[in-house]
């Protein structure tokens, strides 16, 4: 065990390393512009240009502003262009709104995906499971942009039961909290409801050919206990691992044009008004610590995955 | 995902129908049989129609263009004259054939342009990308899963490697950086080069981060596949890499690439929607159903259509597709080994909101 998570630790540094270099390369090799003439403005002397290259090191090498770069994440050093203000402390501020999404959406989404995924496989075939079926898919082809323009039209605007936008701070009002945070949770929890309940009812439909199923059967165990005991609980493993992808990928995803669609102040609208504002720093800060937490959480989530699994860690060794 | 929950029933029944037939009709016979996808077949291709009607519809019914802009005109309604957008920038409503298919879904901002015309043209700019990056992705992950599974050692490390890296990053979040920054400045490497606006960009940054998802089951089938003895027979006649890759084994990859390539289509083209809903795709003045619901969110209030038709579009396409995809599983390959939900699932939630996302 303790192999398995050194080795698997240190994949993690690798693919850090290769994430913050993708991320180097992107913002300073690939744009065909110099970031000094754009932060001068365009009606600027040479010498303007001059001073801000030097300030901001673009003129430096390569290597050195990467270096650069990564001493201030890691020092926490990383500051927006203009205003100068720490990206770290706006990151910090916002943590708290794209947390209240992210969390409220998943559990909304495992307790109504697993519920469906549960319902459709047990009368797999059935007319429930059609429906079902039929729901999912239109769940997993809805996207964000066009779910939260309807319900904000017909339940805020129209008739007006729910609040617009803006998020409240948990410790502010709770019921201001709840009632501006319901409609983003159901735009950001549709998808994944439809895709967890077609991946739960797939994993029981395979579980339940398994031998132990019909040795539990044979044994005279009741039919719910069956399923409950025996299939759903052994169907769920693979939704842990599938979670762990999951959650990170949804708050750097989906998460954000939510955010953007009810203006909820979290990482990703930072993000989002930090990019049309051509503003390098704060949307390197988001992509780097965004791409760490991910990759932080898949590490975990694989650990987790091989103390519960045993297959997983001696298998490991040999595969890859 | 089966639509049709017996799908074995229909594998069972089409023998004994049909005598001695190939594996391809055999499987054009499951599908036929599969109604919900056949409906959603036809629908695709109506919207495909739809799009590809844009400059008719645009020079004989609307006579206008896709950017044109009608700010300060009037449109003769009924007898009536009436601002395409009145004083207070409130472009004006859908008025059907009311002005001769003028404005046939209103104007689409203050700008007074065309929403109709806007929608096909746009239409167009969202198919386009949405095939060309399913194309390139489909290609560029069967030759890396092709040489990765086929080669092994150091070539399938590098190219695992890869993969694992580029599927660890926020997608989203990464592909709108390098949208926004090709836009500002276009892209210039060695003679190619583009410009900003270029519908380029948005497919090549499409294209960098879709590749894995395709990539990586299929190298896990070709590991498989090259284990097997018609393998080991071709080589045995003295066939070469090349002839073991693309004659044996890519031939037995072809229900798997079909699958794939149309469920890629709909992935990609919530991945477009959603760079260039956030501003980071198409630029202006193109359009695309992404960057009109953008135009659209900011009327909601006041007319809402503006942005729930080009969703609903987007919508449409999709679902169309990714059940058309998951008819063809069904039809080519019964015993559905191939495992898309694993993996077709998870690229949607971290590209749009899609993740089908």
């Amino acid at each position: 065990m303790a192999r398995f998570v050194i080795r698997r630790l240190a994949g993690m540094i690798a693919v850090l390393f290769a994430v913050s270099v993708i991320v180097f390369v992107i913002f300073n090799v690939v744009p065909n512009t110099n970031p000094a003439q754009l932060l001068a403005g365009k009606n600027s002397t040479p010498v303007l240009v001059k001073s801000i290259e030097e300030e901001w090191g673009f003129d430096n090498s390569l290597p050195e502003q990467y270096l650069t770069m990564m001493k201030k994440i890691f020092t926490g050093e990383l500051t927006s262009y203009k205003p100068r203000i720490s990206v770290d402390e706006q990151i910090i501020e916002r943590i708290p709104a794209t947390f209240s999404l992210s969390i409220g959406a998943a559990i909304i989404w495992l307790f109504f995906g697993l519920l469906l995924g549960y319902l459709s496989a047990l009368r797999a075939g059935g007319w429930l499971d059609r429906f079902l079926t039929g729901f999912a898919i239109a769940g997993i082809s809805i996207p964000v942009f066009l779910i939260a323009p309807v319900l904000l039209y017909f339940l805020t605007y129209k008739l007006e039961i729910f609040p617009n936008a803006q998020y409240v701070p948990l410790t502010e009002n709770p019921s201001e909290w709840l009632s501006h945070l319901i409609l983003p949770w159901v735009t950001l929890a549709i998808l994944s409801i439809g895709f967890y309940s077609r991946v739960l009812r797939s994993n029981m439909l395979d579980v339940m050919n398994e031998d132990y199923v019909r040795t539990a059967r044979a044994k005279g165990l009741s039919e719910r206990r069956v399923m409950s005991r025996h299939v759903l609980r052994n169907s769920l493993v693979p939704i842990v691992t599938l979670f762990g992808l999951d959650f990170g990928a949804t708050i750097a995803g989906t998460a954000i044009i939510t955010e953007y669609l009810y203006s909820l102040n979290g990482i990703g609208l930072y993000a989002i008004e930090a990019v049309q504002k051509f503003e390098l720093p704060p949307v390197m800060g988001v992509t780097i610590y965004g791409a760490f937490f991910v990759v932080f959480v898949n590490a975990l989530v694989d650990i987790a995955y091989a103390y519960l699994d045993p297959r997983v860690r001696l298998g490991e060794s040999g595969a890859s | 995902m089966a639509i049709d929950p017996q799908p074995e029933a229909a594998a069972v029944a089409a023998p004994t129908a049909g005598g001695e037939r190939g594996p391809w009709s055999l499987a054009a016979r499951r599908f036929v049989r599969n109604r919900v996808a056949v409906a959603f077949l036809v629908l695709f291709f109506l919207i495909v129609l739809f799009v590809l009607a844009a400059p008719l519809w645009a020079d004989h019914v609307a006579h206008t263009g896709p950017n044109k802009t009608h700010t300060l005109q009037q449109l003769t309604v009924g007898g009536e004259k009436r601002d395409v957008v009145n004083v207070e920038g409130q472009p004006i409503g859908p008025q059907l054939f009311a002005a001769d298919g003028m404005f046939f879904l209103g104007a689409d901002s203050r700008l007074g342009r065309d929403e109709m015309v806007r929608l096909m043209y746009g239409g167009r700019t969202s198919l386009l990308i949405g095939i060309t990056t399913a194309l390139i992705t489909t290609a560029l992950a069967v030759i890396l899963g092709l040489l990765a599974g086929y080669y092994r050692g150091w070539i399938d490390t590098v190219i695992a490697r890869t993969l694992d890296i580029l599927w660890s990053l926020p997608v989203l979040l990464v592909g709108i950086a390098l949208g926004v920054t090709l836009a500002v400045g276009g892209l210039k490497i060695g003679p190619l080069e583009l410009s900003g606006g270029s519908l380029w960009i948005p497919i090549i940054v499409i294209c960098v981060f879709t590749v894995p998802y395709i990539a990586r089951p299929i190298r896990g089938e070709v590991l498989s596949l090259s284990n097997k003895e018609f393998v080991e027979a071709a080589v045995a006649q003295g066939a070469g890499p090349l002839r073991v890759m693309f004659g044996e084994i890519l031939p037995n990859l072809a229900s798997t690439i079909i699958v794939f390539f149309t469920l890629t289509i709909a992935n990609n083209m919530l991945f477009e929607a959603g760079l260039s809903f956030l501003g980071a795709g198409v630029q202006p003045p193109n359009s695309s159903w992404g960057t009109m619901i953008t135009v659209g969110v900011d009327l909601l209030n006041t007319q809402p259509l503006l942005a729930i038709i080009p969703g609903t579009m987007i919508m449409l396409t999709v679902l169309s597709l990714n059940i058309v995809g998951d008819g063809l599983r069904d039809a080519l390959d019964p015993r559905s080994k191939i495992d898309l939900e694993a993996h077709t699932g998870t690229v949607a939630t971290k590209a749009s909101g899609a993740a089908a996302i």
